[in-house]
């Protein structure tokens, strides 16, 4: 059966991609929709919502439009998700595929180091680092990458021990092919399928974290994004809590479709796991 | 390896762990913009002149950096984590007033969620593929993508806004006077939603470990011989099946518990709850670095501590442990 097939079989997966795809779509034609910026004034305060046309989901505490803060937030969260899951790769498939090829005293080292940063609590660790940073695009890019990659390293290093027995790894070692092309070449080609599956279930991580960090008020000031929306909204609750219930439902319906994605990903690409599953 | 060779090795464990973080925070202060004093200060740019030179001879800050990064790490090993000026008290004592009613949030989000994801997970690989099994695995799925500040923020507004069942905010009564008894239900009360939506994620987290867990047991030949022989459907899935799938969520378990010292950030600041969590968010709020960066140590040195001790709860549940390790 084909990947598109097997993806497709799997109702939950159909429907996560489906939210994904509209969320995305709301991301990139945000401008078009909405080319006044988010943080823009336009109507009276505390505007119920499905009141007024112009406005279907009302106006937040300072008047500014809630519908267009979750168009331009979609392209925030999406961005930061994107981004700091590359970084945490960026860190976890390297240091990974170093230890688990080179094993004996490098592989105790590293994942020595790997384990001192699942110690930390994560969330503090992120805090800590955006606050010191100083909250910037950049910094909760990498503050969300550095607390993110060690369950990357984690499943590369396995992959790459139990790959590097194979005979085709031994042959290219015996052809005297260089140790960082085997690794290149040879090895993490066939780690792709699990990297790509645990990545696309870091995406929706990654928004949880920024959204928990900018509820906090640790987001890019420049940037509308939906935990600020909700954090915005939290000292009206009772009279106005459409202030903060829109943008949490945002992120909640992008972080289930991607994890609902994700392990649609995850079924298609490990047929024989997934049967096992049911 | 015996219990106290195991129990000493973790300890040198954990306490290397701390270290490296006391060595962490020392460079976070010097990649904060600005002087280090200022940082120190946690009032960028607005500190008393005074109070900067005293800081910089108290800190050595014109020596060369190792110096600095020693006489920083002696203040940790004195239990000396600076000083908030901003509150004009040790970042210890601070810690310390705010500790306990951290460790009984957070404690009571950890029996919560353990308790009920491992039930969900049981009672879901036990009716694998019917009804029950859809709706459990249906609300995990929720639970595992709700953000948990907005959960905690919606279910102030149901339940204790709109349908007044438990308290809005706070850890007690503010000038009920309560004592005994009546005190201990008043702080139950309050904890009830802070707890609950703390512990939401991770019963999610749980319940779907549990399931799989529970149904790759449920496999294994032990299993069958004591279907063979007989026994109830019940009883093997209570005491054959659940007994062993429960052990790897409970390690697993172990690992999180820091994400749930994190978590707590959240939570109490939503909540009003004057824990360690509250503390941070205040600091980061009024810039206050030291403060910061004393909750962060004081929140790792929680996790190396519960670590150790699930570590050793584990030895003691399964002494197969102790063989293999």
């Amino acid at each position: 059966m084909s990947f598109l097939k097997r993806f497709a079989r799997n109702r939950g997966a159909l429907i996560g991609l489906t939210i994904l795809v509209v969320v995305i779509l709301f991301a990139i034609i945000a401008p078009q929709l909405y080319p006044q910026s988010p943080w823009r004034t336009v109507a009276r305060p505390f505007l119920a919502p499905f009141v007024m046309d112009r406005f279907p989901l009302g106006t937040d505490t300072l008047g500014r439009d809630i519908a267009s803060g979750l168009a331009h937030g979609a392209r925030v969260s999406l961005t930061i998700g994107l981004v700091s899951t590359l970084v945490a790769l960026l860190i976890g498939v390297p240091l990974g595929a170093i230890a688990g090829y080179a094993g004996g005293i490098v592989d105790d080292a590293l994942m020595r180091f790997t384990e001192f940063f699942q110690t930390i609590p994560s969330f503090a660790l992120a805090i800590v680092l955006v606050a010191i940073l100083q909250p910037k695009l950049g910094s909760i890019v990498l503050a969300i990458g550095v607390v993110s990659w060690p369950p990357v390293a984690r499943l590369v290093r396995g992959e790459v021990l139990s790959l590097k027995t194979r005979e085709y790894v031994q042959a290219a070692i015996t052809i005297g092919q260089p140790t960082a092309r085997i690794i290149w070449s040879q090895v993490l080609p066939n780690t792709i399928a699990p990297i790509i599956v645990m990545g696309s279930l870091m995406i929706g991580s990654a928004i949880l974290l920024e959204s928990s960090l900018s509820f906090l008020g640790l987001g890019d000031p420049n940037l509308m994004s939906w935990g600020y929306m909700v954090g915005a909204g939290r000292t009206r609750l009772l009279d106005a809590w459409w202030i903060s219930f829109f943008p949490g439902v945002a992120i909640f319906l992008t972080v289930l479709a991607l994890n609902l994605a994700g392990e649609g990903l995850n079924d298609a690409l490990n047929p024989r796991l997934a049967r096992g599953r049911e | 390896m015996n219990l106290a060779q195991f129990l000493a090795g973790r300890l040198a464990k954990g306490i290397v762990v701390l270290f490296a973080i006391a060595v962490l925070n020392f460079f976070l202060i010097r990649a904060a913009p600005g002087d280090p004093a200022q940082v120190l200060a946690g009032e960028a740019g607005a500190a008393d002149e005074q109070l900067l030179i005293q800081l910089r001879e108290r800190f050595g800050l014109d020596q060369p950096l190792l110096t600095q990064l020693w006489v920083y790490l002696k203040g940790y090993l004195t239990f000396d984590l600076g000083f908030s000026y901003r509150q004009q008290q040790s970042v210890l004592s601070l810690i310390l007033d705010r500790l306990p009613a951290t460790l009984l949030l957070t404690g009571a989000a950890f029996i919560v969620s353990l308790g009920l994801g491992t039930l969900m997970g049981a009672l879901a690989a036990r009716r694998a593929g019917r009804w029950q099994d859809s709706v459990i695995t249906t609300l995990a799925l929720v639970f595992y993508a709700t953000p948990l500040f907005w959960v905690a923020l919606m279910s102030q507004i149901v339940f204790s806004l709109k349908l007044g069942l438990v308290p809005n905010v706070g850890y007690e009564s503010i000038g009920a006077n309560y004592t005994g008894l009546a005190r201990a239900l008043d702080i139950a009360s309050h904890l009830v939603l802070p707890a609950l939506t703390l512990g939401l994620f991770f019963t999610a987290l749980y319940a779907r470990m549990m399931r799989a867990s529970m149904l790759e047991v449920a496999g294994a030949d032990f299993v069958k011989t004591a279907r063979a022989k007989g026994l109830a459907p019940g009883l093997v899935s209570r005491r054959h099946v659940a007994r062993n799938a429960i052990l790897p969520v409970v390690t697993l378990a172990g690992l999180q518990a820091g994400q749930l010292v994190g978590g707590a950030v959240l939570t109490e600041t939503v909540f009003a709850w004057p824990g360690i969590g509250r503390l941070m968010f205040d600091a980061l709020v009024q810039r206050d670095y030291s403060v910061l960066l004393g909750v962060f140590f004081m929140s790792s040195a929680m996790v190396v501590g519960f670590n150790i001790l699930t570590d050793i709860v584990y030895r003691l549940a399964d002494p197969r442990i102790e063989a293999v390790s």
